[in-house]
């Protein structure tokens, strides 16, 4: 990310150390992770110590500080997705992919998360990437899901 | 200032407005352990060991002395049988933490504690965060910080700042309960800039 793309949000948030979480918010929406030299300039710019924006970029599970891939999966494990087979579609997009929850694969293209509940039960066992629910999901319809992205 | 008269442990005393109860018992001469406490830092409230009973208006709550101001014709007790059964249980709990830290065994033979009660998880840092707010608000350098949460939750060095200012200054370490602090830093030092200390250790 380009340091004078980092200085465009902070200024839009009219470089307030106030509005810092914010700011994290807007970079890792449009960069996905944190580096560090933006960091570095977040501190620099808002005079908030790097201590500081570093406590709050790894207590928040929004922030990430490694980089993240294109696409975000997050597999439900909740109860009622559990007893309907989360753990084999898991399975099937560790075998697919390559990785284990919370890893991102070599060419950035997937994230792998595992989440406690997406709320919507009754669509159980739920696989979400991007954002979009993917309902009713066997290993079989898991792959075809997967292979949707680029 | 208004000052305020209240009661600890059977002695009258007065505060000022705006003084804890720890600050008004210190001021007192009685002793309440503390051990994320520090003259020099704003009340933290992290390590609990500072608990005690305030009684007013006939009823007894608890309350961590370090954080709380003190109140006209409160009664404090600062040692019962109660505030000794938790403060063995804090102690305790800190001692899965850090058993070997000399601190915590003093204190758990005053309080009869035994260091094996709960499993140990030695992560050695109690987070009492003294390095860290002392590095804050003291030698305002900010060279080290928390990161992560809950049970997850450590102190770490910012590598960059560290090297710049950590050789030379050194305050934090003998505040450390622990002695893990030490260990952090020997750790980012090893890791972030060993050829400085290599360099500074030869003059």
């Amino acid at each position: 990310m380009e340091i004078d793309r980092v200085d465009q949000i902070i200024d839009k948030h009219h470089g307030e150390a106030s509005s810092l979480l914010q700011i994290l918010l807007d970079i890792q929406s449009e960069n996905n992770w944190l580096p560090r030299e933006v960091l570095g300039r977040v501190s620099e710019k808002l005079d908030v110590p790097l201590n500081q924006i570093q406590h709050i970029a790894t207590f928040y599970k929004a922030f990430s500080l490694v980089p993240k891939g294109r696409h975000q999966v997050h597999i439900c494990v909740g109860t009622a997705c559990h007893v309907r087979g989360a753990t084999r579609i898991l399975d099937t997009v560790e075998d697919a992919i390559g990785i284990k929850p919370g890893e991102t694969d070599l060419d950035l293209k997937f994230s792998l998360e595992t989440v406690n509940c997406l709320g919507c039960c009754a669509l159980g066992p739920v696989v979400e990437v991007n954002g979009k629910v993917h309902g009713k999901m066997s290993p079989v319809k898991t792959s075809e899901v997967l292979k949707i992205y680029e | 200032m208004k000052e305020i008269q209240f009661e600890i442990d059977g002695n009258q005393v007065t505060a000022t407005e705006g003084m804890t109860l720890l600050e008004t018992a210190q001021s007192a001469g009685i002793f309440i352990p503390t051990l994320c406490h520090h003259e020099k830092l704003e009340p933290f409230g992290a390590c609990r060991l500072c608990i005690v009973e305030v009684e007013a208006n006939g009823r007894t709550k608890l309350v961590v002395s370090c954080v709380y101001l003190s109140e006209e014709n409160i009664i404090v007790r600062t040692r019962s049988e109660k505030i000794d059964r938790i403060r063995k249980t804090i102690i305790e709990l800190l001692m899965a933490h850090a058993p070997d830290s000399p601190k915590l065994q003093d204190l758990a033979k005053e309080y009869g504690a035994d260091k094996d009660r709960y499993e140990k998880e030695a992560s050695f840092c109690i987070h009492c965060g003294l390095c860290v707010r002392y590095c804050a608000e003291v030698t305002k350098k900010n060279a080290i910080g928390f990161v992560d949460r809950g049970i997850h939750k450590e102190i770490s060095f910012i590598p960059e700042i560290a090297a710049k200012e950590c050789n030379d200054c050194k305050e934090c370490f003998p505040l450390c309960p622990t002695s893990y602090l030490q260990a952090a830093f020997v750790l980012t030092e090893a890791l972030a800039f060993p050829a400085t200390s290599k360099s500074e250790s030869k003059e």
